[in-house]
């Protein structure tokens, strides 16, 4: 059997990840990952990983477990000689094939690890493309290496070169921008609907609210209904402001500026940045904010959605006062999730990420001072602070199951990925009704956890 | 089909329409969506189920994230390999290399788990920034005392295939190493990973034919019996695609003769035991292998004979990894009234679409290094009841309201041997008899 976890003196809680230097059960994912996944929230859009075979193979795979829906993923299919010749050949052959099979408006590529060591000039090989074939489908790239960075800051790097690639001037509008990051298909649903009650238009970006949950079919479509248009991009330039939704900066990879401090900076458009809307006081500063841009008051709708989480909070807080959580995952949501935990009187003790923007601990720190912080930490660190800590539940991804396991506490499954439940494209976790899921679903994970491990078998608790 | 790929026309075929032979085994055109993964994908899988080694990716984080025990097989023992370590090189390493972290990596990774060996998969980068991977696995080795073997799995070199050559290259080094005392009816078994425990089922089969079994490559696998596995008198050889190269090693180095079986479905599975009895020219064996498949037979056959009339003239389409599985999965659909109206793989070769193609009725379409574009126009087109595939296929088949059946190795049921056959078509019935599909073929005629 494995050798017990053991933490070596040498190895300070918080730093462990990084000081040993290589990864145990990683708690992240490749840059490509997350750039696929934004290429996937624009209408008409086939993303291409412009590297190996596996790299959009297995990233495939691993959405499709996720998401549950066909995600189609080109690859320019790397040979031997295209990595020592180049991949310009396999680039342009590979844009002519995805043209002829999928009629796509945008192609999104994203560069690998492989293609940027070998000095692939993305940027370069998109304007030959242009030139060539001037009516051939509109590219984007962006330079997503998975040396660097995680997951998420490819997921951010797209949606900066979306808008750095499309944005237009234009006279002001009375639409606003909004970039939610990394939530599930049925969040970004949840925030049209509630920018709609507003009557506040919208460009939304990435939109996969459609194309990652649709429908069933009546026959294949090559490529899935929905997504943000291209010329809702071009808006961008115009909006009245950009709403980003996360605490930690999203500045992709290489220290750059993330899509709404870009249309700032190029744009005069204002960027907003709130936390994630999840938990009453998040949610609060986003609906303050919609009714300051839209100019109208707070629906009444959901003012009484308001009323009946807090209505929920007091119901179950007997339930939840005093327990410790360890939460984990992507950081914006960690964050969040941690905001709302400490809302409803669960303690958040450990706070981990892979991510390493090194901004996790001030994003958490005001609402968890005592919380235990690992950034750039991987499952095995995470597992043994976890034995260290003892905490009642987890909340966080699937990855956490065998933790839950050993430990025999709850894993109250959210964020990304959740590979061993169904409905992860459907889990809430923005709004005051996101909330009112999550809360329910922790809450009801404790009771069950308490009744399971009682001897009395009550059936009324 | 005028929206297919004009260079992928002759991978493609419709038994009775066209004569062309399939041409296959070449690398996926650049912009296809192809189901294939690469080199890497093909080394993890072959020697993923080795239990008590250390599994090192030598690589940025993605190929060891996407890899961590996400696959079926079991083991009996250590779990060793179901912990996914990475180098998680930056782009620091990138530059000056990635040599020293691979070096305290190992010595790290070994003095904490005590492997019993430690494999080390190169990802793309490692061979364009020029690590020399296996001098620091040499280095390790005499510095520990642990086998450590480089596996040159860069994605790019080549396609899943390669990955098998170089995955069974690795065992071929581990091959040799140990002495120990065989019987004359012993065998390794090759190309089984016990998804769902298979093995064990298929190991009691030869349990009671009186055969030992000196190594399992890789199902439930442990390093000391891979060792010793040049002992054996016989290679039983599943999965030709992935073993045959080690098979063909092992018959030149040692002198052991290979064959090739499928444990999937009632005539492969039987044959399988019918052809090692007749190898080792035992009576004994043979008459103890037509008791068991009577034995096993004598309970099965009843059981399917519900799942046969109620799927009679139903329309399967095949689409997986390897092509001996299509091949069986073939003639299992037929013993339950399934007819494959699709039959396709991976990584087939002549041969094996050949032998799809007599095996197959006509209007049958046989095709290679498939995609979703291809598929989907399949399934539809021909009016597939169910599909039979992975993880990437399965969306295909439900979006089209169509029936599905997990044959790849993430799947957590048995499928072969006996009991993997009545599986098998519980699973093939479950699927196509449920009462969902009443809801997918029409829009509930809503106002």
């Amino acid at each position: 059997m494995i050798a017990p976890n053991t933490c070596p003196e040498t190895c300070a809680p918080g730093t462990c990840a990084a000081e040993r230097g290589h990864v145990v059960n990683s708690c992240k994912l490749c840059a490509p990952l997350g750039a696929s996944l934004a290429y996937k929230g624009v209408k008409g859009c086939v993303p291409l990983v412009h590297g190996s075979q596996g790299c959009a193979t297995y990233i495939r795979r691993y959405l499709i477990s996720h998401f549950r829906e066909p995600v189609d993923i080109a690859s320019s299919n790397f040979s031997e000689s295209s990595a020592v010749f180049g991949g310009l050949d396999n680039f342009h052959k590979a844009i002519d094939n995805i043209a002829s099979q999928y009629s796509p408006e945008l192609v999104g590529v994203a560069s690998t690890c492989l293609s940027e060591t070998i000095g692939d000039d993305l940027p370069m090989f998109v304007s030959e493309h242009r030139k060539a074939r001037p009516d051939g489908p509109c590219l984007v790239c962006a330079s997503t290496p998975s040396y660097h960075g995680t997951h998420m800051d490819g997921f951010h790097a797209v949606v900066k070169a979306l808008v750095a690639a499309l944005a237009a001037p234009g006279p002001k509008g009375k639409h606003v921008n909004i970039f939610p990051g990394f939530v599930s298909p049925a969040d970004l649903r949840h925030l049209k609907d509630l920018l709609a009650s507003f009557e506040l238009p919208y460009v939304m970006v990435p939109d996969y609210s459609e194309t990652l949950d649709g429908p069933n079919w009546d026959t294949y479509h090559r490529v899935p209904e929905g997504g943000v248009s291209l010329d809702a991009l071009r808006l961008t330039g115009s909006a009245l402001a950009s709403i980003e939704f996360g605490s930690i900066p999203h500045c992709g990879l290489k220290g750059g500026v993330s899509a709404a401090e870009f249309l700032e900076q190029s744009f005069g458009v204002e960027a907003i940045r709130l936390p994630m809307p999840i938990g009453i006081d998040n949610t609060d500063a986003l609906m303050k904010l919609l009714a300051k841009l839209s100019g109208a008051s707070v629906p009444d709708a959901h003012r009484r959605e308001r009323g009946r989480l807090v209505d929920a909070y007091v119901d179950s807080h007997k339930y939840l006062q005093g327990k410790r959580a360890a939460v984990f995952g992507d950081e914006d949501m960690v964050a969040a999730l941690s905001d709302f935990l400490s809302e409803v009187g669960v303690e958040p003790i450990l706070c981990a990420s892979g991510g390493e923007s090194g901004a996790l601990e001030a994003a958490v720190s005001p609402k968890c001072p005592g919380a235990l912080v690992l950034q750039g930490a991987d499952h095995d660190a995470i597992d043994r602070a976890c034995e260290r800590l003892k905490p009642d539940l987890l909340v966080g991804s699937s990855r956490g199951y065998q933790c839950s396991r050993k430990l025999g506490i709850p894993l109250i499954r959210m964020g990304f990925p959740v590979h061993d439940r169904l409905g992860a494209q459907r889990i809430r976790h923005l709004g005051y009704t996101g909330a009112q899921e999550l809360l329910d679903r922790v809450a009801n994970a404790l009771v069950e956890h308490k009744q399971n491990a009682s001897p009395v078998g009550y059936k009324y608790i | 089909m005028a929206t297919f790929l004009k260079e992928r026309e002759k991978q493609v075929m419709t038994k009775g329409s066209d004569d062309h032979e399939i041409v296959c085994s070449k690398a996926s055109l650049a912009g296809s969506v192809s189901q294939r993964a690469c080199v890497f994908c093909g080394s993890r899988v072959v020697l993923y189920p080795i239990a008590d080694a250390v599994h090192l990716v030598h690589g940025p984080i993605g190929c060891a994230a996407y890899t961590w025990d996400i696959r079926g097989s079991l083991s009996s023992g250590p779990e060793l390999n179901r912990l996914s370590f990475s180098t998680d090189l930056r782009e620091k390493d990138v530059i000056f290399g990635g040599e020293p972290k691979l070096h305290q990596t190992l010595l790290d990774l070994i003095a904490k788990y005590k492997p019993a060996a430690a494999f080390v998969y190169s990802t793309c980068i490692v061979g364009i920034i020029g690590d020399d991977v296996e001098a620091v696995c040499a280095k390790v080795t005499a510095e520990t005392g642990v086998t450590v073997l480089a596996v040159q799995a860069e994605g790019f070199r080549g396609s899943k295939k390669d990955g098998y050559a170089a995955a069974c290259g690795a065992l071929a080094k581990l091959i040799g190493t140990r002495e120990r005392k065989t019987s004359p009816h012993s065998i390794n078994i090759l190309g089984d990973f016990n998804l769902a425990g298979e093995l064990w089922t298929l190991s009691e089969y030869y349990r009671r034919i009186g055969v030992e079994i000196v190594a399992k490559l890789t199902g439930d696998g442990r390093v000391d019996d891979i060792r010793s596995a040049h002992k054996a008198a016989l290679n039983v050889v599943q999965c030709s695609g992935s073993m045959t190269h080690l098979a063909k090693h092992m018959r030149d180095k040692y002198g052991i003769p290979f064959l090739r079986v499928s444990y999937f479905g009632i005539e492969d599975m039987s044959a399988a035991l019918y052809d090692t009895a007749k190898h080792f020219h035992s009576e004994e064996m043979m008459l103890k292998a037509r008791k068991l498949v009577n034995d096993e037979l004598s309970h099965l056959l009843p059981e399917l004979k519900k799942y046969r009339e109620a799927l009679q003239g139903k329309k399967a389409a095949i689409y997986v990894g390897g092509a001996f599985k299509t091949i069986s999965l073939i003639k299992a659909l037929r013993v339950i009234g399934v007819k494959t109206v699709v039959a396709g793989s991976q990584t087939g070769d002549q041969d094996d679409y050949r032998l799809i193609r007599q095996l197959c009725d006509d209007g049958t379409v046989i095709v290679d290094d498939s995609n979703p574009v291809e598929l989907s126009t399949f399934v539809r087109d021909l009016g597939v009841d169910v599909f039979i595939g992975g993880v990437k296929e399965r969306p295909i088949a439900h979006k089209l309201g169509v029936g599905f059946c997990d044959h790849n190795h993430e799947r957590k049921e048995s499928l072969a041997g006996y009991e993997g056959m009545l599986n098998f078509a519980k699973e093939i019935y479950a699927t196509i008899k449920s009462p969902v599909w009443r809801f997918t073929k029409s829009s509930g005629g809503l106002p």
